[in-house]
C-alpha cells in the first residue's frame, strides 16, 4: 500500500507518562500508555479503535493529532511526517485534522454563544469578516441538523445530543479531512446515539471524511467501521477489516471481549467466557504477552516472549503465540453454561 | 393478591418541587415483581427508573415528595409504615446497590468495618458479625478476604468495590434486591463477572431483583421480565421474550430498533425527551410517535393487558 492512499500513519509510536514521587519529584517509573503501535488509516475510511478503560485508546487518538507529544515513533499525515513540525507548522496542519470529545457537557464553553463556539476555529485560522463567519457558521449548523435560531443560545439550553451536534459543527467548520472521534456517543442515550451515528455517517459520505472512531461499544464499532483495531494495555492485539474480525476472531482477548458483550436478544444464550481479574496496571505491565495474566490459554512461553503483531490472513493482524490454534483452543475451554 | 407476588406498585406518583415548577418524575407507575423473578426496569435518562427505586424504599428527600400510590411489599404498604418500621425494611428485606460503587463506600472506613457495621445494625453480636462479614467477602469472590477486611475503599478497583457493595447488600439475605445500573461504570469483561456473581448469589438466597438499566443487552441477559419506562410511566410490561420479539408500544419498538446492528438501517425516534415540568398532554409519547392519532394528544392511555402478563399503555391497543 503506497503512502498516498493513507490519510494517517503511525510507526512504532510510544507514549510514556513519567510517574514522579518523593521529595525531589524523581521519576519513579513510566506509565506505558502506548507502547509501540504501527498502523495506517486509509482515505475515506472509518477506522475503529476498541478497548477497555486504560488500554491507551484515548491517548493514541490525541498523540496522532499531536495534542500530546509522543515519546518515540513517527506520525505521518497525508504522506508527510508531522512528528518534527514546530508549533506554527502543526497549527496549520490542524486545519485538516480535528477531534470530537466524549463529553459534550464539558467540551463546550458555558459562557459563549453557539455562534462564537462554532466560529472560533475560523477566527484562529483565518482573517474573516464577521458576516463571512456568520455565513459559514450557519452553513455548518445546517449540515449537522441545527438551525439559525440556535446560533444565539448558550450550551446549557441544549440536550446532550444537540450539544454533540454543536461539537461536530465546530470540528467541521474548517473543512477538515481527518476526524478523531473519541467516544462521541458514549454519554448519550440509545435513541439519541442512533441519530448522532447516522449524522456522522452522512457527513462522512458528504464531505469524504476519514474517521478514527474510538469507542468501547462493540455494536457501535461493528455498525460504523470499515476496519477495526483492538487494543490491550498499550498495544494492538488484533487488527482486521470489520467482517473478518467479527467472523474470524483470533486473539483470545478479542474472543473473550466479544463473548462478554451482552446481546439484546434473549434467544441468544451464548457461551460467555468470563475473564479472570481486571486489566493490569500499565505502570507495570506483565512481562511477555501482556494478556498472559488473564488469558485462558496461557503457556510458559507467553510469560517470557512478547508476541509480535503479524499478518496471518489478508489484512488480518494478530499478536498471539498461538494464533493458528487459539480459535479452536478457546472453543474447547470449559465455561459455566448459563 | 396471590402469594406469588412480592412487590406490587400501584399508581405511584412522585413529584419534585423545583424553582422552575413541579417536575412530575413519576406519573402513576404500575409494576409487579414476583417471587424469585428478575424484573428489568429499562428506559432512557430521565424516564424515572431511579426515582421509582428510591420511592420504593422511601428515600426521596425534599424537594421531592411521594404524592400518592401504593407500594405493597409482602402485603404491607411501605408508604404507610412509620419511619422506624421502614428502616427495618431497608437493608434487611429490601436492599439496594448503586451505579458508582466507589462513591457508595465511605472513604475513611475500612471495607470490613463498613460491612460489619451493616450487619451489627441488625442486632447481630459483634463476633458473629465479623465472621459473617468475612464469609461474605469470600463468597463475593474478593481475593484474600482477611486482608481485604482491613483495606480502604481507595485500594479497590471498580469491580472489587462493586463486589464489596454486593456483599453489603446481600449479607442480610434480603427478599428483594434493587440494583440501579450496577455495571454501567464497569468495563465489559468485569461487567460479565459481576452479572454472573449477582445472579448466582441471588439464586442462592432465593431473592427477587428489580434490575434498573439503560442497556437492553444487559437486560436481555439477566432478566425474566421487562418494564419499559418513559417519562414517569411504565409503558410496556411483559415477559422478556414478548418484549424483545413482539414489542407493541411504539416507544419500545423504537428503542429496540435504535440499537446499532449490522445490515439494518438505524431507526431513529424523532424529537427529544419532553420536559417533565410541562409534559405533553394525553399520551406523553405522542409528539414523537409515528403512529399518533387524534386521541393520543387528548387522553392518557390506560394500561391494558393485551395478552396474559403483557401490559401496554397505548391507544393503538385499547
Amino acid at each position: 500500500m503506497s503512502s498516498e492512499e493513507l490519510m494517517a500513519k503511525v510507526e512504532n509510536l510510544k507514549k510514556y507518562f513519567p510517574v514522579r514521587g518523593g521529595i525531589f519529584q524523581r521519576v519513579l517509573g513510566y506509565v506505558k500508555a502506548i507502547d509501540g503501535i504501527s498502523f495506517g488509516i486509509r482515505r475515506n475510511e472509518i477506522f475503529g479503535l476498541v478497548g477497555e478503560t486504560g488500554c491507551g485508546k484515548t491517548t493514541l487518538g490525541r498523540v496522532i493529532l499531536r495534542l500530546i507529544e509522543p515519546t518515540a515513533g513517527k506520525i505521518y499525515f497525508e504522506g508527510s511526517e508531522i512528528t518534527s513540525l514546530n508549533r506554527k507548522q502543526i497549527r496549520k496542519m490542524r486545519q485538516s485534522m480535528q477531534i470530537i470529545f466524549q463529553d459534550p457537557y464539558s467540551s463546550l464553553h458555558p459562557r459563549k454563544m453557539i455562534k462564537e463556539i462554532v466560529g472560533e476555529p475560523l477566527k484562529i485560522h483565518f482573517f474573516l469578516k464577521d458576516s463571512e463567519i456568520k455565513e459559514r457558521v450557519l452553513e455548518t449548523l445546517y449540515a449537522v441538523g441545527l438551525s439559525e435560531e440556535h446560533m444565539y443560545r448558550y450550551p446549557h439550553e441544549f440536550s446532550g445530543g444537540q450539544r454533540q451536534r454543536i461539537a461536530i459543527a465546530r470540528a467541521l467548520i474548517l473543512k477538515p479531512k481527518f476526524l478523531v472521534l473519541d467516544e462521541p456517543t458514549s454519554a448519550l442515550d440509545v435513541s439519541v446515539q442512533a441519530r448522532v451515528l447516522k449524522l456522522l455517517q452522512d457527513l462522512q459520505r458528504e464531505f469524504s471524511l476519514t474517521y478514527l472512531f474510538i469507542t468501547h461499544n462493540m455494536s457501535v464499532i461493528e455498525y460504523m467501521s470499515d476496519r477495526v483495531a483492538v487494543m490491550y494495555l498499550g498495544k494492538i492485539v488484533e487488527m482486521a477489516p470489520r467482517e473478518e474480525l467479527f467472523v474470524n476472531t483470533l486473539h483470545p482477548y478479542t474472543i473473550s471481549l466479544f463473548s462478554a458483550i451482552p446481546v439484546p436478544d434473549p434467544e441468544v444464550r451464548r457461551r460467555r467466557i468470563v475473564l479472570k481479574g481486571e486489566v493490569p496496571s500499565p505502570f507495570n505491565p506483565p512481562a511477555g504477552c501482556r494478556f498472559n495474566t488473564r488469558c485462558p490459554l496461557t503457556q510458559p512461553m507467553c510469560k517470557e516472549v512478547e508476541p509480535e503483531l503479524s499478518e496471518i490472513g489478508e489484512n488480518h493482524f494478530v499478536a498471539c503465540h498461538y494464533q493458528e490454534k487459539s480459535k479452536v483452543m478457546m472453543e474447547e475451554i470449559p465455561v459455566s453454561e448459563r | 393478591m396471590t402469594n406469588k407476588e412480592l412487590l406490587i406498585i400501584k399508581n405511584l406518583v412522585t413529584h419534585f418541587y423545583t424553582y422552575r415548577g413541579t417536575v412530575k418524575a413519576l406519573d402513576g407507575v404500575n409494576l409487579t415483581v414476583g417471587k424469585k423473578e428478575i424484573v428489568g426496569l429499562v428506559g432512557e435518562t430521565g424516564s424515572g427508573k431511579s426515582v421509582t427505586a428510591l420511592s420504593i424504599l422511601r428515600l426521596i428527600d425534599p424537594p421531592g415528595k411521594i404524592i400518592s400510590g401504593e407500594v405493597i411489599f409482602e402485603g404491607r404498604d411501605l408508604l404507610k409504615l412509620s419511619e422506624e418500621e421502614i428502616r427495618m425494611v431497608r437493608g434487611k428485606e429490601i436492599s439496594m446497590i448503586f451505579q458508582e460503587p466507589t462513591l457508595a463506600l465511605n472513604p475513611v472506613l475500612t471495607v470490613g468495618f463498613q460491612l460489619q457495621e451493616s450487619i451489627e445494625t441488625r442486632n447481630v453480636p459483634r463476633k458473629e458479625a465479623e465472621e459473617l462479614a468475612l464469609d461474605m467477602l469470600e463468597r463475593v469472590g474478593l481475593p484474600d478476604p482477611k486482608r481485604m477486611f482491613k483495606s480502604y475503599p481507595h485500594e479497590l478497583s471498580g469491580g472489587m468495590a462493586q463486589r464489596e457493595i454486593i456483599a453489603m447488600a446481600l449479607v442480610m439475605k434480603p427478599k428483594l434486591l434493587i440494583a440501579d445500573e450496577p455495571t454501567s461504570s464497569l468495563d465489559v469483561t468485569v461487567q460479565a463477572q459481576i452479572l454472573g456473581l449477582i445472579e448466582k448469589l441471588v439464586e442462592d438466597i432465593g431473592a427477587s431483583i428489580l434490575y434498573i438499566t439503560h442497556d437492553l443487552g444487559v437486560a436481555a441477559e439477566v432478566c425474566n421480565k421487562i418494564a419499559v419506562m418513559y417519562t414517569g410511566n411504565v409503558v410496556e410490561f411483559g415477559d422478556i421474550h414478548t418484549i424483545f420479539e413482539e414489542p407493541l408500544h411504539p416507544y419500545t419498538q423504537g428503542l429496540l430498533n435504535a440499537i446499532p446492528k449490522l445490515g439494518r438501517d438505524l431507526y431513529t425516534i424523532r424529537g427529544e425527551v419532553p420536559d417533565l415540568v410541562d409534559p405533553p398532554s394525553g399520551c406523553k409519547f405522542h409528539p414523537r410517535c409515528s403512529q399518533a392519532r387524534d386521541i393520543c394528544s387528548k387522553v392518557k392511555p390506560q394500561n391494558v393487558e393485551v395478552k396474559k402478563g403483557h401490559f401496554v399503555a397505548c391507544h393503538l391497543f385499547n
